[in-house]
């Protein structure tokens, strides 16, 4: 029952994730890997990207705080922000990205600000919504 | 996160190499550990062997320490400690690997320039297990060039319908020049997959390759019967070879009548040219008579290098050091063009030789790994990013890679020698000859290494010979250095040659139109002044160590018909770059025959192929140029040589390290020395270049 329960929520809090954007098929892409050779994998790489994104995120702010803004290498960290997130699956933030890179490619600093603030936001909403999510998929496999 | 370093894949496991693609081992080059780390268990996934590193330095360490260990290398774009374009056109260059880019990005413009850098291919992040599981076919394709180009060339070109020359030729012409190839050299191994004209039933095409000795024996019927009233049958009855029908040597006819036109066409843009340039030296002039390619007659005769050939010789390919490095095509230094008049600055780099030619660089404009865009009919082929640079340093060993040059070779795709250096392809010039076997596959991944100083010296005799090995390197993707070879050997008429080379400059350019200068040969030469150089012209490289580099503006012929298809590179190509090869190769791959930049990495090869095979047929031309367009990688490659650095090891900067020129020039003297009959080791495919795509790598 319990672990019916669990298996239950898992399998509709995964669902919402993929039917509210948050995620796209590279997330099964990952869950794909993940096997008896490599049981962790999804956390382990959801757990790096939280940690790498972090200091991105801060190298971005720093160049966005910087006077005057060098867009290349906002071009650059942006870069390799949405090459991690969208390698995780991360649909929402990865588009807040694409757009975030349309305005540092115009050079345009307000709109580089606030589409950040909207990078930022997501990556936050998915990070909670991943760490509940895999919480209880642990609990789920743990009870199993 | 740190880097992680898994030499899972390092041993050469025999039984994952049996059941290939299974096993096969990747080097993955992320400094994104995500990405890495999603990349490596997609990869595993695949069950391939995956290394990985997060730093593109200690990839390219890795590489170096035994380039045989790693099947496969995939590398991000955005580096921090390098850029991913240098990456790839440093392993084009030197380790003639199949290198396939990632980014998150997908803007045409970097497609483009990996596929001029020579990257065989470019992914999207994420990336799908579904575009990693086929990314084997880079591996076997690069490693069988021969058949699989063959049939691709043909296949492309009949598609391509080309420029007329390139396009009926190329099919036929790649063979020709896989064909030569695996004549030529020993070591290759692809010696097994025998499509002998002799035997055209086990072809798997109705093709006919034309070897050396068959073309040989076709040159020599139809000086027999003179070019005028040489005909088909008449050949085909002169020639009295088992399986060759008369449509095979009709179209062979066809095609060196081509040839001699472009060659002709040729000599009068380097007359042009080096009217232009106010050449100082007369040696432009010679290089433009010096060069073997045109003229498959004139090379009849062993050690007779009559006037005629050693006019069309154009060894052009001397510039091959153009490629300085990066410069993976020695783009820029089109023949006749030396636009922009750089050619001072070739003058004085070349020094070495006395005889400096002011090799008419106007290539090195370009630096930039466009080669292929835009190869400007003239020159700019040889853009190859130092140009300027190159040309001082394009020392002796360059000027064997004169032949490569090519780049110039914006006509005839004569393929000097050198010049096929230049062919874009991103590997980097073939001429780069720098002969250093370690950089071999920097410049551009055009030609390997092309033994510049190879055929230099060794002219004489066979100087069809020495050409066709030219072409035969050309085809000769990885091979390079085999393809340098002939077309050093073209330039590098014996002794005896030199004084008719001598001669022989003064003939003319008119019948090369590679590289007008080909000062460079002469310095291998010894005696005579030959220049034999540099058709090359590659602006930058040609610096002829050997003293007479002139530069000519190479490689007009050659390069010319190369239209470098630029493909992603290989890219480029890997490349794209490629536009050094003469023929636009993409890096080693085959010349891209007037494709333009070498697009396509495999297109690439079999364009190369064709350029090759063209030039082969024309020449009988030594100066093949190098094939090695690398476009690749392609394209290609567009990081400009600049990241010479990386190529050479021994020579953090500039493009082609002085250092490599050293070598060359030391083989060079030695080729002279050496029989001229004997092949010297470069020869052998020592400076392979490799075919980097599309050398964009400028």
């Amino acid at each position: 029952m319990d672990r019916n329960r669990l298996h239950n929520q898992v399998a509709s809090m995964r669902r919402s994730l993929f039917d509210q954007g948050y995620l796209d098929d590279q997330f099964i892409q990952l869950e794909e890997l993940q096997d008896d050779t490599n049981p962790n994998f999804v956390q382990e790489v959801v757990t790096l990207f939280y940690n790498d994104s972090t200091r991105l995120i801060q190298n971005i702010e720093q160049a966005l705080n910087s006077r005057p803004i060098d867009f290349c290498k906002l071009d650059d960290y942006m870069h390799q922000f949405k090459g991690s997130s969208s390698s995780i699956g991360a649909k929402k933030v990865t588009n807040e990205c694409t757009a975030f890179r349309e305005y540092c490619n115009a050079e345009n600093a307000e709109g580089c600000i606030r589409s950040f603030q909207q990078v930022k936001q997501e990556h936050a909403i998915l990070k909670r919504k991943l760490e509940v999510y895999l919480q209880t998929v642990r609990q789920a496999s743990q009870t199993a | 996160m740190t880097m992680e370093e898994k030499l899972g894949g390092s041993n050469g496991e025999d039984g994952g190499r049996d059941r290939f693609p299974i096993g096969m081992r990747v080097l993955a080059v992320d400094d994104d550990p995500i990405c890495l780390k999603v990349l490596e268990n997609l990869l595993r996934k695949c069950q391939y062997h995956v290394t990985t590193t997060n730093q593109a330095i200690t990839a390219l360490k890795m590489l170096r320490e035994n380039r045989n260990r790693y099947d496969l290398v995939i590398s991000d774009v955005n580096m921090p400690d390098m850029d991913g374009f240098k990456l790839l056109e440093l392993v084009g260059l030197e380790m003639d690997l199949p290198v396939i880019m990632l980014s998150a990005h997908s803007d045409t413009k970097l497609v483009m320039k990996g596929i001029t850098h020579g990257a065989c291919d470019y992914l999207l992040k994420p990336v799908r297990i579904e575009e990693l599981k086929n990314i084997w076919q880079h591996v076997v394709r690069k490693k069988k060039p021969d058949s699989k180009d063959q049939i691709n060339a043909s296949n492309q070109d009949k598609s391509r319908g080309g420029t007329g020359e390139t396009g009926p030729t190329s099919s036929s012409s790649d063979q020709k020049v896989s064909k030569k190839r695996k004549d030529q050299s020993e070591d290759e191994d692809e010696e097994g997959d025998d499509n002998g004209h002799e035997d055209p039933s086990t072809q798997k095409k109705p093709r006919v390759v034309w070897s050396v000795e068959l073309h040989r024996k076709f040159v020599s019927a139809v000086n027999q019967l003179g070019l005028e009233k040489a005909v088909p049958k008449k050949i085909l009855d002169l020639m009295n070879v088992d399986g060759l029908t008369r449509e095979n040597v009709a179209s062979h006819l066809q095609k060196y009548r081509l040839y001699l036109k472009r060659l002709s066409s040729v000599a009068t843009q380097q007359a042009n040219m080096v009217a232009a340039l106010g050449s100082k030296d007369p040696s432009y002039l010679r290089m433009g008579s010096l060069d073997g390619f045109g003229d498959f007659r004139t090379l009849t005769g062993p050690g007779r290098i009559s006037s005629a050939s050693l006019s069309s010789y154009q060894p052009g390919g001397l510039f091959g050091r153009l490629n300085s490095s990066a410069a993976l095509s020695l783009r820029g230094i089109s023949s006749g063009v030396i636009q922009s008049g750089h050619s001072q600055t070739l003058n004085n780099p070349i020094n070495g030789f006395g005889k400096i030619q002011p090799a008419v660089v106007p290539a090195n404009q370009n630096q930039n790994g466009t080669l292929f865009q835009g190869i400007p009919t003239s020159i700019n082929q040889l853009s190859q990013n130092k140009p300027t640079n190159h040309f001082g340093e394009f020392n002796r060993g360059n000027d064997p890679n004169a032949f490569g040059v090519a780049t110039n070779f914006q006509d005839a795709r004569v393929t000097v020698g050198g010049s096929s250096n230049t062919l874009p392809v991103s590997s980097g010039n073939p001429l780069l000859l720098q002969s250093n076997t370690q950089q071999t596959q920097h410049s551009g991944g055009a030609f390997g290494n092309q033994p510049s100083s190879l055929g230099v010296t060794s002219l004489n005799q066979e100087p069809f010979d020495m050409n066709v090995r030219g072409s035969s390197n050309f085809l000769d993707h990885g091979r390079c250095s085999e393809n340098w070879q002939s077309a050093v050997q073209l330039s590098s008429f014996p002794s005896n040659a030199l004084s008719a080379s001598e001669t022989f400059s003064h003939e003319q350019l008119p019948s090369n139109n590679l590289q007008e200068s080909i000062s460079w040969t002469s310095s291998h030469l010894s005696s005579s002044p030959l220049d034999l150089s540099s058709s090359m012209a590659n602006p930058a490289n040609l610096e002829d160590s050997r003293g007479n580099i002139s530069q000519v503006g190479l490689n007009n012929n050659v390069i010319q018909n190369i239209d470098y298809t630029t493909k992603q590179q290989w890219g480029d190509s890997r490349h794209d770059y490629n536009g050094n090869m003469n023929n636009s190769f993409s890096r080693g791959d085959s010349l891209v025959p007037a494709s333009g930049p070498m697009m396509d990495q495999s297109n690439v090869i079999s364009d190369k192929m064709n350029d090759v095979s063209l030039f082969s047929q024309f020449s009988g031309d030594s100066t093949y140029v190098v094939p090695h367009l690398d476009g690749e990688k392609s394209a290609f490659d567009t990081k400009s040589r600049s990241n010479d650095d990386f190529l050479f090891e021994t020579k953090p900067q500039n493009g082609f390290n002085q250092n490599s020129f050293e070598p060359l020039e030391n083989i060079m003297m030695s080729m002279i020395k050496s029989d001229q009959n004997n092949e010297t080791p470069l020869m052998d495919g020592e400076f392979g270049f490799d075919a980097y795509s599309l050398g964009s790598c400028i």
